[in-house]
């Protein structure tokens, strides 16, 4: 009898020592900071789902429906996502606030693709003091590629002077004599995009003969088209956004002017913008793009449509997949995940910078064909290329190679 | 005829509120003092953030009652206060690189100017046109601070990114903490500033105006004066409470002080109780927490859900926190009776 217990309790000790053995090889392995763990990986986010820029909140929504999809699918090395996303209503204070909120209170790994350049610019400086992934943020401002300063910030998008610069060289090739005109809005999106145009001409800088700049809250931007006809100018850029844009068209087929006319790709949306504007009006608007339109009947039978499609019936019913925002929201989050899954099992903070700073010729399914994500520890801008298009009958074709708006050229 | 007779038999804007009711008792006072100090040493830094903000939310509102509660003004342009000090702040710190807390005093200087300045238009307006003036002075603002002409100066668009300070004198304490303190430091002193301001003639002066601007004036007030005065005094209370809101956010942009702000306010006096100072603390609680709350019920219709939060309140207890407080007053009085 009492040998009996003797040999249960040997074996029992060998078991709980051989088990001990084999979690602590296994453990050695595995790293993890804040917000990672062998079951979970919790991801911030912060958008305004309500205020001036609710109408962005889709992308939000996106993500978290992708992410379910990962997390359905089994998630990410057998991790699940758990997408903490919260509304800041694009007010920089309360993106504050959020961000605070995550890092501190929610203790995410990283935070992911929040939205804005004032909110993105209120939360860089902590995020990047608290050295958390401040991850692929969701806008078009130049300034989130400064890894030297920023070691934690990462853009996604191309930058709206990368775009600019892209405009630059097409007219300065095709139009050497033109007489440019401008529209901006008379913000951040705007003053960049300008600048960029602006360094793009460079010498030639005095191409463009007028500038003129509107506020978001002008409930029309007529007047400044009027104006801008009367500058004799042959080439009309327009720096809008959707709204505005789709004003300029129809106010310029309304007084019948016709210069060369190139929309920001911010507006360059078919359901958007140009449907609402009027085919007709639209003739020959030229723009530049990275992301596949999903109003464009051309991708219906892309494989990588398809599969954004397929998404969309099985986990986001309700979205409108004319929206770019969607496909926006699908391709950051795509990204997002391609980071976590070369992470492997060393999810710290540093790693998943480290892997999002090597991406190699990677396309998300939603990207034009021959657009990659390619990063470096020196070049934190992931989409840098774009390629041209031309409004013909009711979609967009592209034409041209895929150009890179790379600061230094 | 009519002009003055109007006058004379409309009922006033703001209800009187006499001048005992607007604050708390001294053992009340002592113990939310407590709790204020308190509580920090036992929080995450999140929450003393979330603290700091909720008292410097609270000046801000407590500035609003002062001219609204106080001298029956209406004013929806508190986010322009609001920002004029916070950019005063920020300025002063990254380009003149003065101490932080030497700006707050100038931020405060140059918001009653400003207030004070902008007085004098609103003295010939009264009521709703008040509040719509205000209120353009709420959407200009942040147009104003993306001007180029000032741009070298407020950063434009992208907004100024100020330092935050660290504890003096080798204090161990972390950088929040060390903020909270020396906010509620501040927020004390203002809050006794501005109970004395509204039990001294000057308070009695406002408090006149509001119940009855034409019998004020036959008592000898200077109208005129004292209703830019309220402006200037609820002005450099909230300048001084922008500037503190850039030094805790770090960062200022002009997208931070929109007429969202100004109505946030608006809506932390409400709820907090027009005319009761203690309130401005629990209004200003209801316009950080509640939305938080809104959110964690409904993301999709958080709006929707804050404004049903907002009508219950409005609906059960029109007079706020206030009535709460008197309510529980009463009912510790026949506890103690029985």
């Amino acid at each position: 009898m009492r040998s009996r217990l003797n040999l249960l309790i040997a074996a029992f000790s060998t078991t709980v020592i051989a088990f001990a053995a084999t979690t602590g090889s296994a453990l050695a392995q595995k790293k993890y900071d804040t917000g990672a763990a062998d079951t979970e990986i919790r991801i911030g986010n912060i958008m305004p789902y309500s205020g001036p820029a609710s109408a962005y909140g889709v992308i939000g929504k996106t993500e978290a429906a992708y992410f379910n999809k990962i997390n359905a699918e089994g998630g990410i090395n057998g991790r699940k996502i758990n997408f903490i996303s919260y509304d800041d209503g694009y007010s920089p204070p309360k993106a504050v606030e959020q961000a605070r909120k995550l890092v501190e209170s929610d203790e995410v790994l990283l935070v992911f693709n929040p939205l804005g350049t004032p909110s993105n610019s209120a939360i860089q400086k902590y995020l990047n003091a608290r050295k958390v992934p401040q991850l692929f943020v969701a806008t078009g401002a130049t300034k989130w590629n400064d890894p030297k300063d920023f070691p934690w910030t990462m853009g996604w998008q191309p930058g709206y002077q990368s775009e600019a610069r892209i405009y630059a060289k097409y007219l300065m090739r095709e139009k050497p004599d033109a007489k440019i005109s401008v529209l901006y809005q008379n913000d951040d999106f705007g003053k960049d995009y300008l600048k960029g145009l602006k360094d793009g001409l460079g010498a030639k800088a005095s191409m463009i003969v007028a500038e003129e700049s509107y506020e978001t809250s002008e409930p029309t931007i007529d007047n400044h088209i009027v104006k801008l006809r009367a500058s004799g100018a042959d080439v009309f850029i327009s720096i809008t956004t959707p709204k505005f844009a789709a004003q300029a068209i129809k106010k310029m087929a309304e007084i019948e002017w016709k210069p060369l006319h190139i929309v920001s790709n911010v507006s360059a949306s078919v359901g958007g913008v140009i449907k609402p504007a009027g085919f007709e009006n639209s003739q020959g608007i030229l723009s530049a793009a990275y992301a596949k339109d999903g109003a464009d009947p051309q991708w219906d039978n892309d494989p990588g449509m398809k599969k954004f499609l397929a998404f969309l019936a099985k986990y986001d019913a309700d979205a409108n997949k004319l929206d770019g925002s969607v496909v926006y929201g699908y391709g950051a989050a795509q990204t997002m995940v391609k980071v976590l899954e070369l992470c492997g099992d060393n999810l710290t903070r540093e790693n998943v910078m480290k892997q999002a700073a090597s991406l190699k010729d990677f396309a998300p399914d939603t990207l034009l064909p021959g657009i990659k994500i390619n990063t470096t520890p020196t070049d934190f801008a992931p989409i840098n290329q774009l390629q041209m298009m031309r409004f013909k009958g009711e979609k967009w074709e592209l034409f041209g190679d895929i150009i890179s708006g790379e600061l230094s050229n | 005829m009519s002009a003055v007779q109007e006058t004379v038999t409309e009922a006033p804007a703001v209800e009187a509120v006499p001048k005992r009711a607007m604050t708390l008792g001294a053992g009340s006072s002592l113990v939310m003092l407590a709790l204020l100090i308190l509580v920090p040493l036992f929080v995450k830094n999140f929450i003393i953030f979330q603290l700091t903000m909720l008292l410097i939310y609270g000046l801000a509102v407590l500035a609003l009652n002062i001219l609204t509660g106080g001298s029956g003004q209406f004013s929806l342009g508190q986010s322009a206060f609001y920002a004029v000090g916070a950019y005063t702040s920020a300025i002063l710190i990254e380009h003149v690189g003065m101490n932080y807390a030497l700006t707050l005093p100038i931020a405060g200087v140059v918001c009653f100017g400003f207030g004070f300045l902008f007085g004098q238009p609103a003295l010939r307006l009264s009521g709703v046109y008040l509040a719509l003036a205000t209120f353009a002075l709420a959407t200009a603002m942040p147009q104003l601070l993306k001007l180029g002409v000032f741009e070298t100066w407020t950063g434009g668009v992208q907004g100024l990114v100020v330092t935050k300070p660290d504890a003096p004198f080798g204090l161990p304490m972390s950088q929040d903490m060390w903020l909270y303190y020396f906010t509620l430091v501040i927020t004390v002193a203002i809050y006794i500033f501005s109970v004395n301001l509204l039990k001294s003639r000057s308070g009695r002066a406002f408090m006149a105006i509001r119940d009855n601007e034409i019998a004020a004036s036959a008592m000898g007030i200077d109208v005129a004066l004292y209703k830019t005065l309220a402006f200037g005094v609820s002005a450099g209370i909230t300048g001084v409470a922008g500037g503190l809101g850039a030094i805790a956010v770090q960062f200022v942009a002009p997208d931070g002080y929109t007429i969202t702000l100004a109505i946030s306010l608006f809506l932390g006096m409400v709820v907090g109780g027009v005319g009761w100072l203690p309130g401005s603390i629990v209004g200003s609680a209801f316009i950080i927490f509640v939305p938080n709350i809104a959110e964690g019920i409904s993301k999709g219709l958080s709006g929707a859900v804050f404004g049903v939060l907002l009508f219950l309140i409005i609906f059960l207890v029109p007079h706020g926190a206030r009535q709460i407080a008197m309510i529980a007053q009463q009912l510790l009085g026949k506890l103690k009776k029985s």
